[in-house]
């Protein structure tokens, strides 16, 4: 028995990597060789979906958007749980346990629910279309998120620290800048991982916010499929870059990918 | 947890947390709740209507025919996923360079713009030009998602299968490899075979993990929107309209600002309640 057990994973692995396989492949080929044949590699590679895309500001301009507030929402988010998630971790105060499961109930709100609202309450403000529209309202499921990773990790330094530090003569700022974040760097570092990797794949809420010039590359990826009729290669093109940021990221953090999702609790 | 010292001035160091997510949840709920108890001709005056729309919503079998798509759907996938995802997680490496592997292939389908997923499900079913819907077609079964709800659904859920499994094999995974190796000496000094090691080692340390795997799959695929649209748009027909699709169908599409306010407050109030008894279980089974 033990013997085969790698099989499991291995065609696991295999079945995950097919439809990925397809999308590459499927970018490489012109559009003629896509509508024409069913060929399993590119009988004709070409780079020319990909030129386009890194030539043409519609298509790049969709990636720059998109990397700056998914950039600002992390930054953002950690920024802010970071006293509250320390606050949960080493604190009773009043209210805090609802305060806490309130913070999850916002992980649980539907974006469908949420997109309309949003729309008006952003309009109303002047954000509409912009960057920092779209970062703000990302918040909403990162912030609980941030908050509950870090308290995970915080939960994990035994209390002794800060006092030691204290009687040390630490200021409580001096002693949670440069004794306390260091210590929970790794911390900090998953739950930045896990806001950008939520901000990067959602897409009701960024394409409800923005209209030009804050477009995410996701939804310059659909109004090109229903304006210009299907360019296959195209689409399998900006399809298979949207995967690079997270292959390139993940594997600094694939030791804490299941503490991250567990909300810091394994 | 235990030795917290009791301190109301922590209040300061949660109120940019409370401020930012009380200014995107509270405003717009209440935005909601204003829509679903009054009623417009469309030139922007509005009238008390009191409950019509939530008594419209819940009796509508379209709102009845949507959440018994979602429930539906919601339970197959937990059922596929969270025993697959277990027994993937067993049979991983525990050690060795292999690990890394594993851990970095089986996470990257999380990372993927949930619209890529959508396309790139699309691209590989399609019958003409697809792999997978080609293949089935040459091994004879005819099969064509965007005509027949069967292979739509199948499509659907073999799509959320192939997306969200690597999030249960990963918690699994770390609650397995949380396990002392002198737990497993002890079992074989007892003689115990592999479903006693499974039945009475891992299965439990497993069950904290995997509450909160049913807890986040729960919640994700209750919400789940932008996948199914992509991929079938919620046809054929309306074989594949899962709740959120059906919800801004009828709050963008249609604009029926009423009906859609209400069904989005008994939306939330479900996934509300449903998540608050996993919550308790989780907290009851970490306070054990």
């Amino acid at each position: 028995m033990r013997r085969y057990s790698w099989l499991v994973p291995t065609l696991y692995i295999l079945f995950l990597m097919l439809p990925i396989y397809w999308l590459l492949n499927m970018s490489f080929k012109t559009t003629n060789e896509i509508l024409g044949s069913f060929t399993l590699w590119p009988q004709e590679f070409t780079l020319e979906n990909y030129r386009v895309i890194f030539t043409d500001p519609t298509w790049y301009n969709g990636y720059i958007n998109s990397l700056i507030y998914v950039t600002l929402n992390t930054v953002l988010s950690v920024a802010v749980a970071l006293p509250a998630a320390y606050a949960f971790s080493r604190y009773r105060f009043l209210g805090d346990k609802h305060l806490f499961f309130w913070l999850l109930t916002n992980r649980m709100a539907p974006p469908a629910v949420f997109a309309l609202p949003f729309f008006q309450l952003y309009s109303a403000v002047g954000l509409f279309d912009t960057h920092l529209a779209v970062a703000l309202a990302h918040t909403l499921f990162n912030i609980p998120l941030a908050v509950w990773i870090l308290e995970g990790f915080m939960s994990g330094v035994p209390k002794e620290l800060d006092e030691t530090a204290y009687v040390d003569g630490h200021s409580f700022w001096s002693f949670f800048l440069k004794i306390f974040v260091p210590t929970i760097a790794a911390g900090i570092g998953v739950a930045a991982f896990f806001c950008f990797m939520f901000s990067w794949v959602e897409l009701l809420l960024a394409k409800t916010l923005t209209a030009v010039e804050a477009k995410p590359i996701a939804a310059t990826m659909t109004r090109t499929a229903s304006t210009s009729g299907y360019e296959l290669g195209l689409l399998a093109a900006a399809g298979s870059l949207t995967i690079v940021p997270g292959a390139f990221v993940i594997y600094f953090v694939r030791n804490y990918i299941a503490k991250g999702f567990a909300l810091g609790r394994v | 947890m235990n030795n917290k010292t009791i301190n109301h001035a922590a209040w300061i160091f949660v109120l940019p947390v409370v401020a930012l997510v009380a200014f995107n949840a509270i405003i717009p709920l209440m935005t909601v709740v204003n829509y679903s108890v009054q009623e417009t001709f469309g030139d922007n005056t509005f009238f008390w209507a009191g409950v019509i729309w939530f008594e419209e919503v819940l009796h509508s079998t379209r709102f009845h025919d949507a959440l018994l798509r979602q429930l539906t759907f919601t339970f197959t996938i937990l059922a596929i996923e969270v025993p697959l995802g277990v027994a993937i997680a067993l049979a991983m490496p525990r050690k060795g360079p292999w690990v890394s592997v594993c851990l970095v292939t089986m996470a990257l389908p999380l990372l993927i713009p949930w619209n890529v997923v959508g396309a790139m499900w699309n691209i590989f079913a399609l019958p003409d030009i697809g792999l997978l819907g080609r293949g089935l077609n040459v091994l004879g079964f005819d099969y064509n998602f965007t005509r027949q709800p069967g292979d739509a659904w199948f499509t659907l859920i073999v799509m959320d299968v192939w997306h969200w499994t690597s999030l249960v094999v990963l918690l699994a995974y770390a609650g397995l490899v949380s396990i002392p190796d002198a737990y497993y000496q002890a079992a074989k000094i007892d003689g115990a075979g592999s479903f006693a090691i499974f039945r009475f080692i891992q299965l439990p340390k497993l069950k904290r993990v995997l509450t909160i795997a049913v807890l986040l799959r729960f919640m994700d695929s209750f919400m789940i929107y932008t996948e199914p649209f992509v991929l079938t748009g919620g046809g054929p027909g309306n074989s594949t309209t899962l709740l959120s699709i059906d919800l801004v169908k009828i709050a963008l599409g249609q604009f029926d600002l009423g009906p859609a306010a209400a069904m989005s407050l008994i939306y939330f109030l479900i996934i509300l309640l449903l998540s608050w008894i996993f919550y308790t279980l989780m907290m009851r089974s970490e306070a054990q």
